[in-house]
């Protein structure tokens, strides 16, 4: 039935066309029917044009209006996330300019020197300074970006161990996060995945025999103290996974067979971002919007009311359930983690 | 050389008419190029539904999540019980939807059709270097495009892991469903795509050096010539690379071997791998894959360059800048790979150096861009189809290209890698664009492929819905990934942090749909008109370039006398001193008339 009907609505369309193109060519009795454009499409196509640049500028503006509170680009909630919201920012800057500049040239000329019959274009097939000024621009303003790039890069990159950052492993797995915070000798036991023993719940494959291990502490929903460097390790059981933590600006793969890592500082804790006027209008809005869809919400098993949390996103394609792979974040002071961490049960006392 | 090669053209002259031609060598292993390239436009139109039909299914389920649809129900059968959509599927349908696109239709389809139909036309030659190669070519192209639909339909479900097919995902079908009988003909139908694409390139690359007609030298090649050249060559030094990548995946996956699998824990099992790194796959995957998206969007450049210049009445802007910046790009391409993986726990100071290489880019793309637009100032603009999808092509590639600059950097990139950020580029910078970039030809080069012109009031239609819809999908969706959604997610729906963007999603799949649908003008335009457009005379948009001087029905060896020698550059037009607005190549300077000093 639904094939009989998708072949009838084909069917539909294409005798639709056939009489629109028989409409368009009717109308145009008397003059040639060459299909090649002539000066009535050139006038109605060129003003076409200019129609179309107003579209590019208003659905930039349309984008901005809806969607521009940009939580990507501002309250970064670590240290090195200021740096890059500035750099982003000044490179958002440039592009829009050159955006907005281009698109009017390309539109305006394209409206401007349409063709009309007897008009005869102007030879003109190189000009060398012209050409070597839009090689130079771009250039300078490149080697700018490039710089300020790696200059934040390199920050972002170089681990200052004399910091002594707090050690945190990220363990991902298809599809959860873990988390293994390396105690008070700061320092991870071995692992490896050829330890894993799921009968005594040594579900990390930590080294039982290494008394680094002795201390270390297994959760599943990261806590971090505000103000303290943390340094993660990350490592994958099965597939590429990625950390991603969107609001302090941060991620890295993780790669079976390897240890990679990423280290930052956040700088706002849970409760104080939940307080930013930004961020109560977001959640604000949410609310608003989830109110609307309560039955939908309700029905899937999920609190009506959203709260702000931090959170470590899945972000590289691991399979089926890829799209649920998250663990909370929360940023919290020294006391407040203490208290928490000292709730937790160590890596010994958690095996069966 | 040249001269050599003259006299042989016409030897072949003659025993081209008494070769008789039956339907099979005719219409289906043929050895003409103008017919092989035909063969490889329809094969890349049919691909190119699939591809499209595919990205509005995924579209629906974002806008939609999980809801009842007739389309899915229909088409999906298994996949989408009650008509909701499966998550194993979506991945699958996001993962063949750019194997397909990026592979099929735009590198096939692309390069295959306009390289083949355009080479030897514009650089004066009978056929191709080797007819014979060229239909294997496009043989193996179309088994393996066989091979590729054929996936779809095995019972665990076609290759879910991304177009990027990163192991161990990939590798392991207790991974994924579609990392099993899928995924291995995902990658056998992958290797004979590279074998036909290496035939093909070959072929190009030996024929626009050797069988150039006389007086054809290098600087008075049209500039789609150069860019088929350059994309053969990168084609020919990235695609083994891909080749060797996908081997040593399949001994990884049947053969037991380590090469990019280590230390793995799986379903409750230790699994014997030890040693290897997925990061190398990576490398292998992306020195192809980033060369790949250049050999998607220089032949589009190429034709592009041309039909500006012919629809402007004036010649290109800069000749030897538009020659220089395709070889700068052809060289930058091979040494920007790392790009892609800044995140992949590859050595940080390897990011900095990849990040140095990729905004290196910019400099050759901007300097393009601006010899464009100085083409059409103060030109006499043909508004065509193929001219409108040509200042289209151009519109998209800056508003997609600027935003590389965002991604290009390491820094920046560590907050938007794999957002939508990423889709919305790359879609608009080398998608959407090469795809105008397609269209433009098609619409230019239709009277010279079936002798029929394109109703052009139904062009009109087409590009202004597909332009205003472009940029409505492609546009917000830059917001989107700003605001941290990952791509490749089934749903949003566990993350209320993502709610206020449900709207935005809705109106980008409302505008897709429309998209979509709007290619049905073409289609009908395109297949209408083989048998109902209006014939084309010889030289209907009046250009210069040596494909107008064949008769409008094909013949073998596409000139029925001896060969067109060709005097001045692809350029003329408008020319002080002489009466009509171009002068094709094969007229003969005037006396006293200097060619120009370009």
């Amino acid at each position: 039935m639904t094939a009989l009907l998708t072949i009838i609505i084909v069917l539909f369309v294409a005798i639709a066309l056939w009489q629109m193109v028989k409409i368009f060519d009717l109308a145009q009795v008397g003059t040639t029917n060459s299909q090649v454009a002539d000066d009535h499409d050139n006038k109605i196509n060129g003003y076409l044009m200019m129609g179309f640049l107003i579209f590019i500028y208003l659905i930039t503006i349309l984008s901005f209006w809806y969607l521009g509170d940009l939580p990507l680009m501002s309250n970064a909630a670590s240290e090195h996330g200021v740096e890059v919201d500035n750099l982003m920012i000044i490179s958002m800057v440039v592009i829009f300019i050159v955006q907005i500049l281009t698109q009017f040239v390309l539109h305006f000329f394209a409206y401007k020197y349409r063709g009309e019959k007897g008009k005869k274009a102007l030879f003109y097939a190189d000009n060398t300074t012209l050409e070597f000024i839009w090689t130079v621009i771009p250039v300078i303003v490149l080697a700018g970006l490039i710089i300020y790039g790696l200059f934040t890069w390199n920050d972002i990159m170089n681990i200052d161990e004399d910091e002594d950052p707090m050690v945190i492993e990220l363990y991902a797995q298809q599809f959860n996060w873990k988390a293994r915070y390396s105690g008070a000798d700061n320092v991870l036991g071995k692992a490896n995945v050829r330890l894993i023993d799921i009968d005594r719940a040594n579900i990390l494959g930590v080294d039982e025999e290494d008394p680094n291990a002795k201390d270390d502490v297994i959760v599943t929903e990261l806590h971090l103290p505000v103000g303290e460097p943390v340094v993660f390790k990350m490592r994958s059981q099965d597939v590429l996974h990625s950390a991603y933590m969107p609001h302090f600006r941060a991620q890295m793969n993780c790669v079976p067979g390897m240890v990679t890592q990423f280290s930052f500082t956040p700088t706002i804790t849970t409760a104080d971002m939940r307080e930013n006027p930004d961020m109560v209008e977001k959640v604000k809005n949410i609310n608003g919007l989830r109110l609307e869809r309560k039955a939908e919400i309700e029905e899937a098993g999920q609190e009506l009311v959203y709260e702000f949390d931090y959170l470590l996103l899945c972000n590289k394609i691991c399979g089926k359930s890829h799209y649920n792979m998250q663990m909370k974040i929360i940023v919290e002071t020294q006391e407040e983690f203490d208290a928490w961490m000292k709730e937790q049960k160590t890596f010994p006392n958690s095996l069966n | 050389m040249s001269a050599t090669i003259d006299t042989h053209g016409h030897e072949e002259d003659h025993d081209v008419h008494h070769h008789k031609e039956t339907f099979i060598t005719k219409y289906i292993f043929s050895i003409d190029h103008k017919m092989i390239a035909k063969q490889y436009l329809i094969t890349g139109t049919i691909m190119g539904v699939i591809g499209v039909l595919m990205s509005i299914m995924f579209r629906m389920q974002i806008a939609w999540p999980e809801q009842p649809n007739v389309l899915f129900e229909a088409l999906l059968g298994k996949w989408a019980p009650d008509g909701v959509m499966d998550a194993d599927i979506y991945l699958a349908l996001v993962t063949i939807h750019g194997t397909i696109m990026v592979f099929f239709v735009l590198t096939a389809g692309l390069s295959g059709t306009f390289s083949n139909l355009l080479i030897p036309l514009q650089i004066g030659a009978r056929d191709m270097a080797s007819g014979f190669l060229n239909m294997v070519s496009y043989w193996l192209f179309f088994l393996s495009s066989v091979i590729m639909i054929c996936s779809l339909f095995v019972e665990a479900g076609p290759a879910a892991a991304g177009w990027t097919i990163y192991p161990p995902l990939s590798a392991l079908p207790m991974a994924s469903g579609g990392s099993g009988m899928g995924m291995t003909l995902w990658l056998v139908s992958m290797a004979i795509f590279i074998a036909s694409s290496l035939l093909g390139s070959l072929n190009y690359i030996v024929t626009v050096i050797n069988l150039r007609t006389k007086g054809m030298s290098m600087t008075r090649l049209p500039l789609t010539i150069w860019a088929f050249f350059v994309t053969a060559v990168i084609g020919v030094v990235s695609f083994p690379v891909l080749l060797s990548a996908a081997l040593l995946l399949i001994m990884d996956r049947s053969f037991g071997t380590s090469f990019f699998l280590s230390d793995i824990f799986i379903q409750g099992e230790v699994l014997h791998y030890q040693g290897g790194s997925p990061v190398l796959f990576e490398h292998l995957f992306w020195f192809l894959g980033h060369p790949e998206v250049y050999i998607v969007i220089l032949p589009a450049m190429g034709l592009v360059s041309e039909i500006m210049a012919s629809n402007s009445r004036k010649p290109i802007f800069g000749y030897r800048a538009m020659i220089a910046s395709i070889l700068a790009i052809a060289f930058l391409s091979t040494i920007v790979w790392g790009h892609h993986m800044f995140i992949s726990g590859m050595n940080p100071f390897l990011g900095s150096v990849f990040t140095f290489t990729t905004l290196l880019i910019a400099i050759p793309s901007a300097v393009k861009a601006f010899n464009w637009i100085t083409t059409i100032w103060k030109g006499n603009l043909q508004m065509n189809p193929a001219m409108l999808f040509s200042i289209g092509f151009v519109s998209t590639f800056i508003t997609g290209g600027l935003t590389g600059i965002i991604l290009g950097d390491s820094a920046l990139d560590i907050n938007v890698h794999d957002t939508y950020f990423v889709i919305a580029h790359f879609h608009l910078v080398m998608g959407i664009s090469a795809l105008y970039g397609m269209f433009a030809g098609i619409y230019h080069w239709y009277p010279k492929m079936f002798g029929r012109m394109l109703n052009k009031n139904l062009g009109y239609l087409h590009f202004w819905i597909t332009a205003v819809c472009a940029y409505g999908v492609f546009f917000p969706m830059h917001f989107i990934g700003m605001a941290g959604l990952p791509r490749r997610y089934y749903t949003n729906s566990n993350f209320p942090l993502f709610d206020d963007l449900t709207n935005a999603n809705v109106v980008i799949t409302i505008f897709a749909i429309v998209g979509g649908l709007a290619q049905i003008i073409y289609l009908y335009n395109f297949f209408a008109s083989m048998f109902f457009g209006k014939k084309a005379e010889q030289n209907p948009w009046r250009s210069t370039t040596l494909e107008w001087t064949t008769p409008v029905e094909h013949i073998h060896g596409n000139w029925p006398g001896a060969i067109p020698h060709v005097y001045r550059w692809s350029y003329d037009y408008s020319k002080p001193g002489h009466d009509v607005d171009f002068v094709p190549q094969n007229v003969p300077l005037k006396e006293g008339e200097e060619e120009l000093q370009h």
